[in-house]
């Protein structure tokens, strides 16, 4: 008996609509939030992931009302990420509806809010999103090798990404979403060396993001520390199902429900 | 239709508790008042976060004594997750102890397993008899979200007899508990999807 590895379906949501592109960059139009929601719920998804892509303060309203009109129909865990910035977007999200809220830019700008949010709010449902890639050559290396980015993966910092993750982890956050943004568009597998890192030095559950393309795909990085496994085109364009990926994973020996 | 009160005292995922149990085929109003608390047909306690910070909001908005009340008429009372756990003798976090409404016996402590918080689907151990899990098969799955549980269940032998549903992470705890008019779950009825929602249809089925 065993709790069952979770398989997330990730909406990118701008304006009300689900997006996702190639790195982050040219967004393509990929149906209605709260439909493609029911539909994964259906399709035996065990949690969503709505990440709000833009966060214009226009736009931020419409998020709201989609996270509101999901949680009336849809009875599986929400987490909401995007341009969240206080405790008091917090507990909006939480009030529309949301189990979870991801923060990431604005922890890296002020780590104590992992700690305020998880204070008030509880770590169940405050999730680190780390947005990670490898040091490019001739930067100055972080120990573990990763380092934390941010704009869409654009950017670095010179954080050590493993060294972030453990810091979130003792901040008191209760999940890391670990966004790998060179694996991410691709479509040739997790970066299951990532994974491997973090895992090795955090306790709290680690989800993998970037890179999944085809089933065979999502029981490497389970093997290699992730206790979820998210994606989000390929599930949006109907590539891959979640009940096929499920399948896949239990022929590798690993329990999903 | 059964006329269900969720219990608002500050803490929990209200929306989501209002919306699945309307959704299992009951009339909701979530609501901190005693009266409409008395009166429903059932009451939902939800909780999250930390024990004594739930405990703290439900002394303040009165809910022990609307919970005390309830029980002392046979009137059903359902806990959800921290919701259950402030129904235990104590609560033990972070080296803070803290006292429950003591309805069972026994403390609510730190689980013992190599990821915390225990999160997702897991399969539970129905026990025999039991009304929320009836014509449910073995191995359906519920969605935790919780770092503490209770790890002994230890009723002195005065007590009627409860029944007691076990699951595992890293070692074995109370997941869900039925005396009487009094039953609770650790894990989210109103986050398990199909399997949730026949939970409160059970629940909802006995008032």
């Amino acid at each position: 008996m065993a709790v069952a590895v979770r398989v997330i379906p990730c909406l990118d949501v701008d304006a009300g609509r689900v997006v996702k592109g190639v790195n982050f960059t040219n967004l393509v139009d990929a149906g209605d939030p709260v439909e493609l929601a029911r539909a994964y719920g259906v399709e035996s998804a065990d949690e969503l992931t709505f990440l709000d892509v833009t966060a214009s303060s226009a736009d931020r309203e419409t998020t709201y009302e989609v996270v509101r009109r999901t949680a009336e129909q849809v009875f599986i865990p929400l987490t909401v990420g995007g341009g969240v910035r206080s405790p008091e977007d917090i507990d909006r999200l939480l009030r529309a509806g949301a189990d979870k809220v991801s923060l990431n830019t604005a922890a890296i700008a002020r780590p104590e809010l992992l700690h305020e949010s998880s204070q008030r709010f509880g770590a169940q449902c405050v999730v680190l999103s780390v947005d990670a890639r490898r040091v490019p050559e001739g930067e100055t290396p972080t120990p573990s090798g990763f380092e934390v980015t941010t704009h869409g993966g654009r950017k670095g910092t010179g954080i050590c990404a493993v060294e972030w993750a453990r810091r979130g982890e003792r901040l008191g956050v209760g999940e890391i979403l670990l966004n790998s943004m060179d694996a991410d568009g691709t479509k040739t597998g997790f970066d299951l060396e990532m994974i491997r890192a973090t895992r090795a030095e955090v306790r709290v559950p680690l989800i993998a993001s970037g890179g999944a393309g085809a089933v065979e795909h999502f029981a490497p990085a389970v093997h290699a520390g992730a206790d979820a496994v998210l994606a989000a085109s390929v599930f949006h364009f109907g590539q891959l199902r979640i009940s096929e990926v499920k399948e896949a994973m239990r022929a590798e020996g690993i329990t999903v429900r | 239709m059964p006329r269900v009160v969720v219990l608002d005292y500050g803490s929990g995922n209200l929306r989501s508790a209002e919306r699945a149990l309307e959704h299992a085929g009951a009339d909701v109003e979530v609501t901190s008042d005693h009266t409409a608390a008395l009166e429903a047909d059932g009451l939902v306690v939800p909780g999250v976060g930390a024990f004594s910070a739930c405990m703290d909001g439900l002394l303040a908005a009165g809910g022990d004594k609307i919970i005390d009340r309830r029980l002392e008429g046979e009137r059903p009372v359902l806990g959800i997750c921290v919701g259950m756990q402030i129904l235990f003798d104590r609560g033990v976090e972070h080296d803070v102890r803290a006292d429950g409404v003591g309805r069972w016996p026994g403390a609510v402590e730190r689980l013992r397993a190599d990821i915390l918080p225990h999160m997702g689907w897991n399969e539970v151990t129905a026990a025999p008899g039991s009304t929320l899990f009836a014509g449910m098969s073995a191995g359906t799955r519920f969605y935790f979200v919780h770092s503490f549980a209770v790890r002994n269940w230890e009723p002195d032998a005065s007590e009627t007899p409860s029944l007691v549903t076990w699951a595992e992470h890293g070692e074995p705890f109370v997941a869900a508990v039925e005396s009487g008019p009094l039953a609770a779950t650790q894990f989210h009825p109103e986050k398990s999807g199909e399997a949730g929602a026949q939970l409160l249809r059970n629940w909802l089925g006995e008032l």
